[in-house]
């Protein structure tokens, strides 16, 4: 058991402890700080898997922005979700045995694939030497993404003015 | 060192716990929650995987960063539905919004 090994499973045994709270707490600013909880133990897996920048990205788009509209979406509709009983519906026993299945099946899937168990292999060099740089370039030049990423962008323009529409209180 | 099962089994772990909450919760608010855990879980996913089979170019990175930015657009625009039926129907429960079921 070496030492990465035990920070990751501390880091993904409180993810998952963080995100089962999410979908079974009562009160639902408890589901959204629990969330915070969950991103920011996936933002530590990106950082161990050597992508500082997604684990920056996560913190910053995720934790301060995501997770933040969340919270303001929950006091904003706060009279509504002021009963404090049961927050399932009808079919939560039907939810809990598939989504245990489907883990299962995946794990089963996944085990019988011969790369299952690939050791970490030494980070490529030319991915070591200005990563982020060569992340940047990579988004933006005609050989990479950036018709994705212009895309992107378009996409979130039509959803900045698609919500101030639908949110727009027209009295 | 951790091999690459590991990170597939918790990105799996963290998929299943989103879709649960995506099917059992009758809030509107934490089912767009439970789908966050779930883009996470892909994108744990995507990041392993560059790193363990392709680390010597960034594509596995770029797509992250592409979901990323989906997520960003799907829960603002989730979110202003939400608060938009709150306030015709003073709900947010999931199985009373049905105005387009017949």
């Amino acid at each position: 058991m070496t030492i990465e090994k035990i920070i990751f499973l501390v880091i993904a045994a409180i993810s998952l402890g963080a995100a089962l709270m999410v979908v079974t707490s009562r009160k639902l600013i408890h589901s959204a700080l629990w969330l915070i909880l969950t991103l920011f133990g996936v933002a530590v897996v990106y950082g161990i898997l050597d992508a500082g920048f997604l684990a920056v990205a996560q913190v910053v788009i995720y934790i301060g922005a995501i997770a933040i509209l969340f919270i303001f979406a929950v006091m904003l509709t706060r009279r509504a979700n002021q009963d404090t009983g049961s927050q399932n519906n009808q079919y939560w026993w039907v939810a809990a045995p598939l989504s245990a299945l489907l883990f299962g099946g995946l794990v089963w899937m996944m085990g019988s694939w011969q790369g299952y168990s690939t050791e970490l292999p030494k980070l490529a060099l030319e991915a070591k030497s200005g990563m982020l740089k060569q992340l940047g370039q990579l988004l933006v030049s005609p050989d990479g993404y950036v018709l994705p990423f212009e895309l992107a962008s378009v996409l979130l323009v039509a959803a900045l003015i698609g919500a101030i529409w639908v949110a727009w209180d027209r009295k | 060192m951790v091999p690459l099962s590991w990170y597939l089994i918790f990105s799996a772990a963290l998929f299943c716990i989103g879709l649960y909450g995506v099917l059992a919760r009758k809030n509107a608010i934490a089912i767009l929650l439970s789908i966050e855990l779930m883009l996470n879980a892909v994108n744990v996913n995507l990041v392993a995987f560059w790193r363990y089979r392709y680390s010597e170019a960034l594509n596995g990175q770029a797509f992250a960063v592409m979901v990323f930015a989906v997520a960003a657009a799907e829960v603002a625009v989730g979110l202003a539905l939400i608060i938009s039926i709150y306030r015709r129907r003073n709900t947010v429960v999931a199985d009373d919004i049905d105005m387009m079921k017949w």
